[in-house]
C-alpha cells in the first residue's frame, strides 16, 4: 500500500461531495485525508483526497471517480512535486513552570500561539503531515487537551494550473 | 419561444421535446401536479401501471427493445423507493431510462414529511447521475441533461426529482439546444494506436475469441460485428446480455460463455490465446473463478466504459470508444493487415472449437415418467413465434433455459436482467417491449416464482391493449435455488416449494388468475398439447395471453460451472464432465 494525493475538481453543486464519499465508501477504498474548498473559480470546487491503495486499485478509484457527472478533473500529485500542507489547532497544558518549554517549541516549528490561558496554550500550525507529527511528539509530553486537524490541501509546484481550461460547453447532439 | 408554464408544463413539455412517446407511471400527491398537463399531451401516451416497480421495467423492456430511453414517473416516497429495483437494474445492464418521480415541498424537504424519501441519495449509487430539482426554471434544462445522460456514453439510469412546490410555482420554459455538463464527455472515438495495436495482436493470435457483450447492442454494431467475425474467421462467444448481437446460426457462432454457458464456448475461452472484448465486462458469471479464467491469453478489451477496463482482468490492448466506431476501425485496420499478408492462420483452432460446438451442442433428456420438459416447451415457443419476436425472461432456470433454446437471429430480440438478476423482471419488461415494438409477437417466459412477484401488470396489459403473451414455466418451485440445493445442500429443500402445480395445491391457479385479470388463460401439462396451445396462444392478439406449463420440476441447467470454481470444471450434467483428453489428442 502507498499513499496518494489527488487533486479532485468537481462542480459546485449539492451531493457532489456526498457522491465521492459514497463511492470511495462503496468500492472499498479507505480515504485518509479529505480536504474541500472553492478555488478561484465560483462554480468549481476543488478536494484533496489523500488514499493508500496499490497501484491497480488507484486506477480502478480514478477511474470511477471520473465517471460522476460532477467531477471534472482528476490530477494525482507526484510525490515530492507539490506542497502538501496541513492545519492543526491544539491545545496543551501549559502552567506557569511548563508555558517557556512550550513556546520554545512553537518558536522551533514556526507555529503560532492563538490562545493563551493560566493553564493552557493554544497552537495553530501548518505544514507537511511529517512536521505537523514531529510538532506534536514533542508536545504531547505537556500534554494534549483537544486537537483538531484539517485534511491535506496540496498543489503542485511550477507556473501550471490544473484549473485552466476545465470549464467546457457540452453540445447535445441528441 | 419563451413561454410562462407552470413547472409541471414545462416538465411535460421537456419531455415532448426529448421524444418522449410513452411514460410509464402512478400519480400520487407531490407528482399530481405533472399529471394535470399530461391529460392534455397529444405526443405522451401515460401507461397506469399497478406497481412503481413495473413503470420502472416497462421502461427498461422499452429501451432495450428500442434503443431509445425509457421514462417512469412516480411519486414521492414510496412510490419512488419502489423505483429503487428497476433503477439498479437498469444501472447494472446499462439501460437507458429517465425516472422523474416527485418530491415533496421544498420547504418541506428534510422535515420528514408526508411520503417524504431522499431518493436523490438513495439512488445515488445505482444511477449514472441524479438530480434534485426545486427550481422551476431548473427543469426543462435538467430533463435535457437526463436524457443526454442516460442515452449517450455507457447508457444507464438517471433521476430526476421534482419538488412539488417547483411544479406549480410559474416559469419561463426555454429547452435548451446546449448543455453545459463539464464533467461528462464520454469518448466514442477509439484511438487509433490502440486499434493497430489490436490489429496486430489479431494477426499474430493462434486461438483467438471474439468475447462479445451488451456493448454491441447497445452500439447498435451487430452489422459490423457479423463483418468482423467473417472478416477474420474467429470464432465467437456471446454473452447472457449479447445474445443475437451475432446470429445463433452463424457458423463460427460457439454459444454463450460462462456458468450455465455452452462447452464450447468455455472451452474456447479457456484454451484462446487472445480475447478480444467488445463491450463485455468480465463478469464473474462469465469468468468464473478470476484466476483461472483464460489463462493462456492476452486481452484486448474494447468498452466505452474506461473504469471496465482492467477492472477485472488486465487488458494488454485497452481500446475506450463506441463498440460499433472500434469495430468498425478494426475491420479496416485487419483489412490492411490482410492486404499486406498478415493474416491470423487458425483453421485448426476455428475446426476444433466447431467440433465441440457439434460434440456438446446444448441439450437436455425428455424425463422419464412423460413430463413435460421445460427446454422442450421453450423450443417450441421460438419454433412458432420464430426469431422475429421478443423474448423477455425473468431469473432462474427458465431465464437460462430461454438463453439456450430459443435461437436468437436479431439484436434486441432477448431482454432479461442480466447483471442485477431481478425476478418478476419479464412481465413488466414484456410490457414495455410489446408498448416499443407494436408489432412485433412479445412472449415473456417467465418461472412461477418470478411470475408471481410482478403479475399485477396484466391488469395494465388488458387494460391498455397491450396484448404480451406470457409462459409460466411452472415448476411449482423456485427452480434454480432448488438446483442449488439439489446439488450442494445435499436435496434439503428449504422453501423452495411454491406448491403451484396440479400435483401439489395450485395457489394460484394462473390459468384462473390470468382469467381474473382479463386475459386468456390456458393450461398445458402434456408434451403432445405443447404445440397445439402455443398456436393457440399465437392466435390471440386482442389480449395478453398466459399459458400454465406445468413442467418436471427436477430439470436442471447444463451444462454449469458452480459458483466460486475455474470454468475448466465445467459439467454437462451430474458428475458428467466433458471428455477433454479425447480433444486435447488432436
Amino acid at each position: 500500500m502507498s499513499r496518494h494525493t489527488l487533486s479532485v475538481l468537481v462542480e459546485n453543486t449539492p451531493g457532489a461531495l456526498a457522491r465521492i464519499s459514497g463511492l470511495f465508501a462503496r468500492r472499498g477504498f479507505n480515504i485518509d485525508s479529505l480536504a474541500v474548498g472553492p478555488t478561484e473559480h465560483p462554480d468549481i470546487s476543488r478536494m484533496t483526497i489523500v488514499v493508500n491503495v496499490e497501484e491497480q486499485p488507484l486506477e480502478q478509484v480514478t477511474k470511477q471517480l471520473n465517471k460522476l457527472v460532477n467531477v471534472i478533473k482528476i490530477v494525482q500529485l507526484e510525490p515530492g512535486a507539490g506542497v502538501e500542507r496541513e492545519l492543526i489547532l491544539v491545545k496543551v497544558r501549559a502552567d506557569a513552570a511548563t508555558r517557556g518549554q512550550v513556546l520554545e517549541t512553537v518558536q522551533l516549528f514556526r507555529a503560532k500561539v492563538v490562545d493563551v490561558d493560566p493553564d493552557a496554550v493554544t497552537i495553530e500550525a501548518t505544514g507537511n503531515p511529517d512536521k505537523l507529527a514531529a510538532m506534536l511528539r514533542v508536545l504531547e509530553p505537556f500534554g494534549i487537551r483537544e486537537l483538531v486537524q484539517s485534511g491535506m490541501v496540496a498543489i503542485g509546484r511550477g507556473g501550471r494550473s490544473i484549473t485552466d481550461r476545465t470549464l467546457r460547453t457540452v453540445t447535445q447532439t441528441g | 419561444m419563451n413561454e410562462q408554464l407552470t413547472g409541471a408544463q414545462s416538465l411535460i413539455r421537456s419531455l415532448e421535446h426529448a421524444g418522449v412517446d410513452t411514460v410509464f407511471g402512478i400519480p400520487g400527491g407531490a407528482i399530481l401536479p405533472a399529471y394535470d398537463p399530461l391529460l392534455d399531451s397529444q405526443q405522451i401516451r401515460h401507461i397506469l401501471v399497478r406497481h412503481e416497480q413495473g413503470a420502472g421495467h416497462a421502461a427498461q423492456g422499452y429501451a432495450q427493445a428500442t434503443g431509445r430511453v425509457g421514462v417512469c414517473l412516480a411519486t414521492s416516497g414510496p412510490g419512488a423507493t419502489n423505483l429503487v429495483t428497476p433503477i439498479a437494474d437498469a444501472y447494472m445492464d446499462s439501460v437507458p431510462i429517465v425516472a422523474v418521480t416527485g418530491q415533496v415541498s421544498s420547504a418541506a424537504i428534510g422535515t420528514d414529511a408526508f411520503q417524504e424519501a431522499d431518493i436523490r441519495g438513495i439512488t445515488m449509487p445505482i444511477t449514472k447521475h441524479s438530480f434534485l430539482v426545486t427550481d422551476p426554471a431548473d427543469i426543462a434544462r435538467t430533463v435535457a441533461g437526463a436524457f443526454y445522460i442516460a442515452s449517450t456514453g455507457r447508457p444507464g439510469p438517471v433521476l430526476v426529482d421534482i419538488a412539488k412546490d417547483a411544479l406549480q410555482a410559474m416559469t419561463t420554459f426555454d429547452y435548451p439546444t446546449q448543455l453545459s455538463l463539464p464533467g461528462y464527455r464520454p469518448v466514442t472515438r477509439p484511438h487509433s494506436k490502440q486499434i493497430r495495436a489490436a490489429a496486430r495482436l489479431i494477426a499474430a493470435a493462434e486461438r483467438p475469441v471474439l468475447y462479445v457483450g451488451g456493448g454491441v447492442i447497445k452500439a447498435n454494431a451487430s452489422t459490423e460485428l457479423a463483418r468482423l467475425t467473417d472478416l477474420t474467421g474467429i470464432p465467437v462467444v456471446t454473452t447472457l446480455m449479447a445474445r443475437g448481437a451475432l446470429p445463433d446460426s452463424h457458423p463460427q457462432h460457439l454459444g454463450m460463455p460462462g456458468m450455465h454457458g455452452s462447452v464450447a464456448a468455455v472451452a474456447a475461452l479457456q484454451r484462446a490465446d487472445l480475447l478480444i472484448a467488445l463491450g463485455a465486462r468480465f463478469d464473474d458469471r462469465v469468468t468464473g473463478r478470476l484466476d483461472t479464467f483464460a489463462p493462456g491469453a492476452s486481452v484486448i478489451h474494447a468498452d466505452i466504459d474506461p473504469a471496465e477496463i482492467s477492472k477485472n482482468r488486465h487488458a494488454d490492448v485497452p481500446i475506450v470508444g463506441d463498440c460499433r466506431e472500434i469495430i468498425t476501425e478494426l475491420i479496416a485496420a485487419v483489412e490492411t493487415d490482410q492486404a499486406a499478408g498478415q493474416s491470423g492462420e487458425h483453421t485448426a483452432w476455428s475446426q476444433w472449437s466447431r467440433g465441440l460446438a457439434e460434440r456438446y451442442p446444448v441439450g437436455y433428456d425428455a424425463p422419464d415418467d412423460g413430463s413435460l420438459a421445460p427446454q422442450y416447451v421453450i423450443e417450441r415457443i421460438a419454433a412458432a413465434a420464430g426469431p422475429e419476436a421478443t423474448y423477455v425472461a425473468g431469473v432462474g432456470q427458465h431465464q437460462m433455459w430461454a438463453s439456450q433454446f430459443v435461437g436468437y437471429e436479431r439484436p434486441r430480440a432477448w431482454l432479461n436482467s442480466g447483471g442485477l438478476g431481478t425476478m418478476g423482471y419479464a412481465v413488466p419488461a414484456a410490457m414495455g417491449a410489446k408498448v416499443g415494438t407494436p408489432d412485433r409477437v412479445v412472449w415473456a417466459i417467465d418461472g412461477d416464482g418470478c411470475f408471481q412477484m410482478t403479475n399485477q401488470e396484466l391488469a395494465t396489459c388488458a387494460l391498455e391493449n397491450i396484448p404480451i403473451k406470457v409462459a409460466v414455466i411452472n415448476n411449482s418451485a423456485l427452480g434454480m435455488v432448488r438446483q442449488w440445493q439439489t446439488l450442494f445442500y445435499e436435496g434439503r429443500y428449504s422453501h423452495t416449494d411454491l406448491h403451484t402445480s396440479s400435483a401439489s395445491r395450485r395457489i394460484p391457479d394462473f390459468a384462473k388468475l390470468a382469467e381474473a385479470y382479463g386475459c386468456v388463460g390456458l393450461r398445458c401439462d402434456k408434451p403432445d398439447d405443447v404445440d397445439a396451445i402455443i398456436a393457440e396462444a399465437m392466435d390471440v392478439d386482442d389480449r395478453p395471453v398466459v399459458v400454465d406449463f406445468g413442467v418436471h420440476r427436477d430439470a436442471m441447467v447444463w451444462p454449469m460451472v458452480a459458483a466460486g470454481m475455474s470454468n475448466d470444471a465445467i459439467m454437462i450434467a451430474r458428475d458428467l464432465a466433458p471428455a477433454w483428453d479425447r480433444e486435447e489428442e488432436q
